[in-house]
C-alpha cells in the first residue's frame, strides 16, 4: 500500500472512531439550543429559550445547588484523606503498598451497584438516615481514590534525599514536609480533586442508592428521563453538567502534566 | 597524633562504629578514626565498602548499632540530621525543583531565621563563591549538571558549618567538568578553612586532593594516611592494588610492591649492576597512551608478568613479541606488610 493510500486509509478509522464517540454527545447539545419541545430532527430552529426556563425552574436549582455541595464536600474530604493515606503508605515496603493501594481502590474498581448496594445496607444498619451525609460519606470513597492515586504517582517519583537535604539544612520533619513535601505534592493533590469533583458530579449509581429524598443533578436528569418529561431541559442540563466535568478534567490533566515535568 | 597535639579537638571522631543493615550481613565492622579541623579528607573504597554509610552516619541520616560519632568533641551519635552542624552535599545534588537558586541556597538560614537583608546577602555571597550569582532567579532544571552541582555546594556553604560532607559530587561530571570542580572544590575548601570530608572511589581523584585518606575495604579500615604514605608505604596488599597499579611480586610467602613506573626495558642480555634486580621476558602488550606507554613483560611462566610504564620516547623501540629484560632498582621494591587475614 502506498504511503498516502495509507494516511487516507488511517485518518478514516481515526474519524470514524471519533464520530462513534463524539457523535450522540453533539446531538444533545445541539438539541439544548432547539427552539421546539419536541425533540426532532432535524431541529426546527435555534434558541436560548430552554436554557431561561431551566434556569428558573426550581427542581434543577436545587438539584445543582445539592450536585455542588456533595462534590464540594466530597472533595474536599477525600484531598486530606487520600494525601495522608498516600503519605502513610509511602516509604513502606511494596508488598503493603500493593495490597493498601488495592483495598483503597476497591470503590472504584468494583461494579458502582455493588458499593451501592453495600452503602445502602451498611448506612441502614447503622441507623443513618438517607441525606446529604450519606451522599457525602458515600462519594468520598471513591474521590478519595482518585486523590491517592494522583499524589502516590508524584511521591514516586519524589527523590527522598530532598527531604534528608531540608533536614540536613536544618529543618525539621515537619518543617520539611510543609516547605519540600507539600509545595511538590501541590499540583498532584489539585489535579487530583479536580477529578474527583468531575467524578462525584455526575456519579448515578451509588448515588441512587444512598441519596434518599435527595436530589443530585445525574439523579433528576434521570428521574426525567424515565418520566419522559422535561426532555428539552434534560438537554440543557446535559450541556451543563459536560461543561462543569470537563473544565476541572482538562484542568487536572494540565495541571499533572506540568507537576511532573518539574 | 594524640601526643602531638592535645589542645585540638578533632572534627569528627568516630570510635567503633558498626551498622548492617536488616536481617544482611554488616556493613561497618568497626571504623576508628579522627579528622581534624581543616582537613580535606577523603574516604576512599571500591563500591560497597562502606565510605558512603560513614558519610550517612556522620550526617545522621542512620544511627549506628554501636559505637559512637562524636563532632567537635560533642557525642551526636543518637541526635538527627537538624541537630548537627553538618551539611551535607548529595550525590545527586538533591535541589528543590520549585525554588529559584537563590532560596535554595537561602533555605537553611531562613530555617534558622536569619533576617531577609542579612539572609539575601549570604546567600548572594555563597552563589559568588561559585560564580552563579548571575542566574540566582532561575529554577534548577534550567542548569546544567555542573551548575547543579556548585549550587548544592553554595546551599551547603552559606550555614558555614564546621563540616561539610561530599558523597561522590563529581560522579556524574564528564572528564573535563571533573578536574575544573575538582580543583574549584579544593580552592573552596582552602579558602573557607571549613573541614571537607569527601567520598569517592576514584583513587586519582582521592590522591590529587585529600590531606588525608581513609581506605576502606569490606566495612573497615585498611589504612589512614597522606596521599604519600598511602602510595609509597601501602599498608596491605589491597592497599597497594587500589591506589596506583603495580606489581605484587611473591619472594619467600611475602607480597612485594613494585610500582610500573620504577620498572625499565632494556634489551636482551642486558647485565645488571649489583643494586639492580633484572627479569628477561618477552613484551606481551604495549598500549600507548600520549606521554606514557604501558608495556607489559611476561617471564618464563604465565604469572611472571611484570607492567612497566615508560616515558612514550623511551619506548619507540618497542614491539611485541620482542624479547626484552624487565630491570628496576631493587631499593624501588617495597615489602608489604605481611596481612592480617
Amino acid at each position: 500500500m502506498n504511503g498516502s493510500l495509507r494516511n487516507i486509509a488511517v485518518w478514516t478509522a481515526a474519524l470514524a472512531v471519533l464520530a462513534f464517540l463524539l457523535l450522540p454527545l453533539c446531538v444533545v447539545l445541539i438539541y439544548a439550543f432547539d427552539a421546539a419541545s419536541v425533540q426532532v430532527w432535524p431541529i426546527r430552529g435555534l434558541s436560548l429559550k430552554w436554557f431561561v426556563s431551566t434556569w428558573a425552574d426550581e427542581e434543577v436549582r436545587s438539584a445543582l445547588l445539592i450536585s455542588v455541595e456533595v462534590a464540594g464536600l466530597a472533595t474536599l474530604l477525600a484531598s486530606v484523606l487520600g494525601t495522608l493515606a498516600a503519605l502513610g503508605m509511602n516509604g513502606l515496603s511494596s508488598r503493603i503498598v500493593q495490597a493498601g493501594s488495592f483495598f483503597l481502590t476497591l470503590p472504584i474498581a468494583m461494579p458502582g451497584v455493588l458499593t451501592g448496594i453495600a452503602m445502602n445496607s451498611f448506612f441502614t444498619t447503622c441507623g443513618l438516615p438517607f441525606n446529604l451525609v450519606t451522599l457525602v460519606i458515600a462519594h468520598t470513597t471513591f474521590c478519595t481514590v482518585v486523590v491517592y492515586s494522583n499524589v502516590m504517582a508524584r511521591l514516586r517519583r519524589l527523590s527522598p534525599t530532598l527531604l534528608e537535604a531540608a533536614q540536613d539544612m536544618g529543618a525539621t520533619p515537619f518543617q520539611g514536609f510543609l516547605t519540600v513535601t507539600l509545595p511538590l505534592l501541590g499540583g498532584a493533590i489539585m489535579s487530583g480533586m479536580l477529578l474527583a469533583f468531575a467524578l462525584s458530579f455526575d456519579e448515578v449509581i451509588v448515588s441512587t442508592f444512598t441519596a434518599g429524598s435527595e436530589t443530585t443533578l445525574p439523579l433528576w436528569i434521570f428521574g426525567a428521563i424515565r418520566l419522559g418529561q422535561h426532555m428539552p431541559e434534560v438537554n440543557v442540563v446535559v450541556f451543563a453538567v459536560m461543561a462543569v466535568t470537563l473544565v476541572p478534567v482538562v484542568m487536572g490533566q494540565k495541571l499533572a502534566a506540568s507537576a511532573s515535568r518539574e | 597524633m594524640q601526643d602531638k597535639a592535645p589542645e585540638i579537638v578533632p572534627a569528627v571522631s568516630l570510635h567503633n562504629l558498626t551498622k548492617s543493615y536488616g536481617h544482611g550481613k554488616p556493613v561497618l565492622k568497626g571504623i576508628d578514626l579522627e579528622i581534624w579541623p581543616g582537613e580535606f579528607f577523603t574516604l576512599l573504597g571500591p563500591s560497597g565498602s562502606g565510605k558512603t554509610t560513614t558519610l550517612r552516619l556522620i550526617g545522621g541520616f542512620e544511627f549506628p548499632d554501636a559505637g559512637e560519632i562524636s563532632l567537635c568533641g560533642e557525642d551526636v551519635s543518637r541526635l538527627p540530621p537538624y541537630r548537627r552542624d553538618v551539611n551535607t552535599m548529595f550525590q545527586d545534588y538533591a535541589l528543590f525543583p520549585h525554588m529559584s537558586l537563590r532560596d535554595n541556597v537561602a533555605y537553611g538560614i531562613k530555617i534558622r531565621r536569619v533576617p531577609e537583608p542579612k539572609r539575601r546577602e549570604r546567600a548572594t555571597q555563597a552563589l559568588e563563591m561559585v560564580h552563579l550569582e548571575g542566574v540566582a532567579d532561575r529554577r534548577p532544571s534550567q542548569l546544567s549538571g555542573g551548575q547543579r552541582q556548585r549550587v548544592a555546594l553554595a546551599r551547603a556553604l552559606v550555614n558555614e558549618p564546621s563540616l561539610i560532607l561530599l558523597d561522590e559530587p563529581l560522579g556524574a561530571l564528564d572528564l573535563k567538568l571533573r578536574r575544573e570542580m575538582q580543583v574549584e572544590l579544593k580552592r573552596i575548601q582552602k579558602q573557607t578553612g571549613i573541614t571537607f570530608v569527601y567520598v569517592t572511589h576514584d583513587q586519582e581523584e582521592a590522591l590529587s586532593m585529600s590531606d588525608r585518606i581513609a581506605v576502606f575495604s569490606e566495612g573497615r579500615l585498611e589504612q589512614v594516611g597522606t596521599p604519600q604514605e598511602l602510595y609509597e608505604h601501602p599498608a596491605s596488599t589491597f592497599v597497594a592494588c587500589f591506589i596506583g597499579s603495580s606489581n605484587i611480586l611473591t619472594e619467600a610467602g611475602q607480597d612485594i610492591l613494585l610500582r610500573p613506573e620504577d620498572v625499565r626495558v632494556e634489551a636482551q642480555g642486558y647485565v645488571p649492576s649489583p643494586d639492580e634486580a633484572v627479569m628477561p621476558g618477552t613484551v606481551t602488550e604495549i598500549a600507548y597512551l600520549g606521554p606514557v606507554t604501558r608495556c607489559r613483560v611476561r617471564g618464563a611462566s604465565e604469572d611472571d608478568s611484570i607492567l612497566a610504564i615508560l616515558p612514550s620516547r623511551l619506548a619507540r623501540g618497542l614491539r611485541e613479541g620482542e624479547p626484552v629484560a624487565a630491570v628496576w632498582f631493587r631499593a624501588a621494591a617495597y615489602r608489604l606488610p605481611a596481612s592480617a587475614a
